[in-house]
């Protein structure tokens, strides 16, 4: 199959290329003119945050998204993909983090589905099972192709997925996040399987959040950032630290020295972590935080920031390690243990976990109060607008109406409302996930201007964020996430955020400033 | 508040209503004809608010349980049950007040078993729902011994076909009854953890909010509406019919519920506009009959509606509406 | 074994098991003419469940079953009986109507992103509405050809009679696993089922088979309709109320799991032969109540939900596998 790609080969350098490519949904513009080519036989890394526009941009490679502007040409030739499946046809296959199979189904039939071998009229089972063994030895795969592809690890299913994608499409290899959910063997064997592919002339794009899957297998790196091209450089002339610095952007400076927070000694303690963690989730990690600090997280996407965000507020509740809140043993099983000793979340995904999109700007305000108070103390209409209507004007909160659907503010407002919900609960704790994430400039400058109040106003906080230089800002000291553990915890003078970047990318050759 | 009211009175709902009743006038000028016999009203009109009455209490149990995207298939076998069990006791001699107690307390008890099997086994309601849709009418015949269980308990009968004020006493159950739930869920901050998670459950519960309480609560109390049903049918035809009673009235629920505006996908709710819809229904079917039209001629117009109901909240019929382009993704799969 | 076997296979043994004490309480049920019985009986039932299978496995349901088939004897009984058109003409335009009709059903479930239980409780509707619009009462079929096919049997040693319908319901059984198993169309029923938006990124043409499904259910609950007038000999608009939760019974008992992507249409055989079993036990025990069969089938029901929830629990479709490091 690969070698069909060889003979259709045109002059151009690039067998797959975005030209320009916008795209737009809404006031948001997702992708601002970028460019992107891809040669035969090599290993193309795509990185960048949540929000850098990947995801889009592999949307349109694949035909999911139409662009706004610019235009995707294949072998040299302009194209208009109309969805995956054309995409197939153009030889641009997908692989995607969760292994868009059919778990319920036998390993054959996933490789053969819409192209079964069929004798008489009718599926023949015998030699589709046949051919997948054989196509399967390939990719090193010794297993009974009548099997059940649910039964098999998740390693297994995401080269069966590669594996029908070459198969079907041949030319060029798309995977997206696909070692998300796999442990360091099952890498290994994937990388093998891409090894492979490269060297029979793939393409592949390979979309990761981890830095050492990036220097492992990649020949050339693209780094988008808010919707734009970075930088295209081959691998060799970057250090890791240099595309940590791609990725998170500003320029950092290395002069520019900031001091964190000095730690006040004489506020009280509030929270004592100690061994605290979760079998997949986060390796136990110990940390103090003190009443009136701003503990910032920093980390790349898949860190394990979020998990141990979520294992603090006991949505994942820990499995070791213990907690003291006051001096007093605390313990978290759930969310509500969490609210009552005082704590608040606000999660990354806002849509997904944040807020109550039917319902009104008061309602998602007051109901995290309203959940503590419980079933039957229930705020009544004027409660309830007094307290949405002082947040809202604390806050500055955009809205028509406190009582139209919270879906139908922006982003930013949004996030203000979640952060409200959280305030109205008088709590001691706040736990942000990148709380100034896909939101606009002022609701982004009224965000950090409330972290700063609360912090004056004696609340502790731990507040993830791919924003070096404004975490540096408010925080007291850094915790550095990666591989999910805690490798780091930066404090005192001459924290900037070229020092963070160094903790993040950890490259023990380069010189720390 | 005032303002708001005046809006309320403008809602589709109600619009129907007022144009479903203008036709059954249209069609059957004394229809709005009510007189005063033997202290109680009677009339065309009282007698869609006695009828329809069944399918309301449905309703309003049905409404907290498809707030939580969730859904109740076994109401009508559970009416079924408990307007046996209230028949045989009254039979076997025990006074009504205990035999209706008994019934209410079986109500509940087929309200937390479907409870359990969604909250605590996480099967879906659908699923779940049907086990007892399916051995309900079998438990009910069980306990009628397959015969249609008669009885002349003069305050069992009252029930059904009594009167206060001038009113059938099953409408007044019903409206007693909406008032009731529509308070213990506004009042409370009930009503607003329904929502909460039927809107997304996943943001409810790290707001704080746990689901699973609140599930039992709303299967429990659509058992309990499904046994005052139950027990109002029974009272009414003075006997418990296993085979027929309350059949197909969940689906009839159902349509009431998502009539009176609730999204089969959960969240918002009203439980006053499920008890119009349930009404709507009611006047549709009493208008047909008096029209002189088959009965049945009621199953197709329901189907009409469902179509109709289905077509106004298809993304379709929203396209023109919505105030920004979803970056959804659906396009992926369009 | 396979996962999706097992249910199945708890079907088979609990048949076995029920068949072999019942056979050990009343040696007669052992006879060929139970057994052909047995499938003269469930004949209409098994052939709606066939349709009923296909629907359930792609993840939907189909509540217009019993509806269908009332509606397809008060169509051919009108046909026949009224108009005098034969009843090989008027199967093929009750199977017609009901293929369009269920075209119109899984066109809307697709189109409209509704579920499909509301969409075929309209159908429901509108199908027992329309039976009793053409007639109320029930009405009789009175033609040779009836009464030929009702003598059409192959006598089965030990006095028993496999009946032409019994027959036609194995023959449906068989057609109806080569379809599921043996088809490309089979195995995007299975896709559906498993996870849809997969399906429809492996190129899986996810409206047609939609509309397919729905079209093959009703088109079967017509057949259904045809073998119960043969059975009854009249069309009734009320005939086979109830008939579609029968027939999900089945399915699921018969080891497909009710959220879709598991099954087999030879366990919704199994299925149908078990609530049949149900059903002679109480004729033969004669002391036990109709009622029961009702109870049994809907504590089975519910055994067999569990069961799938213990055995699917561990990976269902679509969850990630806690197995991250």
């Amino acid at each position: 199959m690969i070698d069909k790609g060889e003979r259709r080969m045109a002059d151009s350098q690039y067998v797959l290329e975005a030209r320009g490519v916008i795209k737009i949904f809404g006031s948001q513009t997702a992708l601002d003119s970028v460019d992107f080519g891809l040669r035969r036989g090599e290993v193309h890394a795509l990185l960048g945050e949540n929000g850098a526009g990947k995801s889009t941009l592999i949307k349109i490679l694949t035909g999911a998204y139409q662009p706004d502007g610019g235009q995707v040409l294949v072998d040299g030739a302009p194209v208009t993909l109309d969805n995956p499946l054309h995409a197939q046809t153009h030889g641009i296959g997908t692989v995607y983090q969760e292994v868009n199979l059919l778990p319920n189904r036998s390993v054959a039939e996933n490789l053969y589905l819409g192209h079964q071998p069929t004798r008489f009229g009718l599926v023949d089972h015998r030699k589709m099972e046949r051919d997948a063994r054989v196509l399967l030895t390939r990719y090193g795969l010794d297993l009974d192709p009548g099997s059940e592809l649910g039964s098999h690890s998740v390693a297994v299913q995401q080269i069966v997925a590669i594996a029908r994608a070459v198969e079907l499409s041949g030319k060029v290899l798309i995977l997206d996040e696909p070692t998300a959910s796999l442990d360091r063997n099952e890498v290994e064997r994937l990388f093998e399987v891409i090894g492979d592919l490269k060297r029979a002339g793939l393409a592949i794009i390979f979309i990761t959040h981890f830095l050492d899957q990036v220097f492992a297998i990649s020949d050339r790196v693209t780094v988008l950032r808010n919707g734009r091209l970075v930088e295209t450089q081959v691998l060799d002339a970057l250090s890791r630290t240099d595309v940590v610095r791609l990725m998170l952007g500003k320029d950092i400076a290395f002069s520019g020295a900031t001091d964190l927070e000095p730690e006040n000694p004489t506020t009280d303690v509030l929270l004592q972590f100690s061994g605290y963690g979760r079998k997949n989730g986060v390796a136990p990690f110990d940390l103090t935080i003190h009443k009136g600090e701003v503990i910032g997280v920093a980390g790349l996407l898949g860190s394990g920031r979020t998990e141990m965000a979520r294992i603090m507020f006991g949505a994942d509740p820990a499995d070791q390690g213990s907690l003291r809140v006051n001096d007093k043993p605390a313990n978290v099983r759930n969310t509500t243990d969490a609210i009552t000793l005082g704590f608040g979340f606000c999660p990354e995904d806002r849509k997904a976990e944040g807020i109550l999109g039917d319902l009104s700007v008061r309602e998602n305000i007051i109901i995290a109060l309203q959940g503590k108070l419980g079933w039957f103390k229930a705020l009544n209409r004027d409660e309830q607008l007094e307290i949405a209507g002082r947040f809202g004007e604390s806050m500055d909160i955009r809205a028509a109406s406190l009582d139209m659907p919270v879906k139908l503010l922006s982003g930013g407002n949004q996030q203000k409302v979640i952060l409200s919900r959280w305030l109205a609960t008088d709590p001691a704790f706040l736990i942000l996930d990148e709380p100034t994430r896909g939101i606009d400039v002022g609701a982004h400058a009224e965000i950090v201007r409330t972290i700063n109040r609360l912090r004056d106003d004696g609340m502790a906080m731990v507040v993830i964020s791919s924003e070096l230089d404004e975490v540096v800002a408010y925080s007291s000291r850094i915790v550095v996430m990666r591989d999910r553990k805690m490798v780091a915890e930066l404090r005192g003078k001459n924290i900037n955020p070229g020092v963070i970047v160094q903790a993040i990318a950890n490259n023990p050759d380069e010189a720390t400033p | 508040m005032r303002r708001l009211r005046l809006d309320r009175l403008a809602n589709p709902q109600l619009l129907a209503l007022v144009g479903v009743l203008a036709i059954n006038w249209l069609l059957f000028p004394s229809f709005f004809h009510v007189t005063w016999q033997d202290g109680r009203f009677f009339g065309s009109f009282i007698d869609v608010l006695n009828r329809g009455a069944p399918v309301a209490i449905l309703a309003i149990g049905m409404t907290g349980v498809i707030a939580t995207k969730g859904v109740d298939l076994s109401v009508g076998a559970i009416m079924a049950v408990c307007g046996a069990v209230a028949a045989t006791m009254v039979v076997a001699g025990y006074p009504a007040p205990i035999a209706i107690i008994a019934a209410l307390a079986v109500g509940l008890a087929c309200g937390l078993w479907n409870g359990f099997l969604v909250a605590v086994l996480d099967i879906q309601p659908i699923v779940a729902t049907l086990v007892l849709m399916v051995a309900g009418r079998g438990i009910a015949q069980l306990i009628t011994e397959g015969s249609i269980v008669t009885f002349n308990d003069p305050s069992l009968i009252f029930v059904g076909t009594g009167s206060f004020l001038g009113f059938p006493m099953a409408a007044v159950i019903a409206v007693v009854l909406m008032v009731l739930v529509t308070l213990l869920v506004r009042r409370t901050a009930i009503g607003l953890f329904i929502q909460a998670i039927g809107v997304n459950r996943a943001a409810a519960s790290l707001a704080g909010i746990h689901s699973r309480m609140l599930l039992m609560l709303v299967y429990a109390l659509s058992g309990l509406c499904a046994a005052i049903a139950g027990i109002v049918v029974a009272a009414d035809i003075r006997g418990a019919d296993a085979n027929n009673s309350g059949l197909w009235l969940e689906l009839d629920a159902i349509l009431a519920v998502v009539i009176g505006g609730t999204s089969l996908l959960g969240g918002r709710f009203s439980i006053p506009m499920a008890v119009v819809g349930a009404l709507i229904i009611q006047a549709m079917n009493t208008g047909i009959l008096v029209s002189g039209f088959p009965p049945e001629f009621n199953l197709v117009v329901k189907a009409g509606m469902i179509i109709l109901i289905l077509l106004l909240q298809s993304p379709y019929a929203a396209l023109p509406f919505k105030r920004r382009p979803a970056a959804s993704n659906k396009t992926a799969s369009s | 074994m396979k996962r999706s076997l097992r249910p199945l296979a708890a079907t088979a043994v609990i048949f076995i098991i029920a068949y072999g004490l019942a056979v050990l309480q009343f040696p007669n049920m052992l006879s060929t003419r139970v057994l052909g019985n047995f499938l003269t009986d469930n004949a209409f039932l098994g052939i709606a469940a066939v349709g009923m299978t296909f629907v359930i496995i792609s993840g939907g349901i189909d509540l217009s079953v019993g509806a269908v088939i009332g509606f397809t004897g008060v169509l051919i009984a009108v046909l026949t009986s009224w108009l005098g058109i034969h009843p090989l003409v008027a199967f093929a335009i009750a199977l017609g109507v009901a293929a369009l009709f269920g075209a119109a059903m899984g066109f809307t479930i697709h189109f409209l992103q509704v579920p499909s239980f509301i969409v075929t409780l309209a159908g429901m509707f509108l199908a027992r509405g329309g039976a009793s619009i053409i007639t109320q009462d029930s009405v009789p079929i009175k033609h040779e050809f009836y009464a030929t096919l009702g003598d059409l049997m192959i006598r089965l040693p030990g006095g028993g009679k496999l009946s032409f319908i019994g027959m036609l319901m194995i023959l449906i059984f068989l057609g109806g696993a080569l379809l599921a198993h043996r088809t490309k169309f089979g195995s995007y029923v299975y896709a559906l089922g498993g996870n849809s938006v997969s399906a429809s990124l492996m190129g899986v043409p996810v409206a047609r088979t939609t509309v397919q499904i729905y079209m093959l259910s009703s088109t079967l609950a017509a057949l259904a309709g045809i073998v119960f007038s043969l059975y009854t000999s009249a069309g009734y608009p009320l005939a086979a109320v109830g008939v579609e939760l029968d027939a999900i019974s089945a399915v699921v008992i018969g080891g497909t799991l009710l959220t879709g992507g598991y099954g087999f249409v030879l366990g919704t055989f199994v299925g149908v032969m078990l609530l049949g079993l149900v059903q002679t036990y109480i004729i033969f025990d004669g002391t036990l109540s109709s009622w029961w069969t009702k109870i049994v089938i809907g504590v089975l029901l519910f055994l067999f939900i569990v069961l799938q929830r213990v055995i699917f629990a561990a990976s269902a479709p679509g969850e990630k596998s806690p197995e991250k490091v």
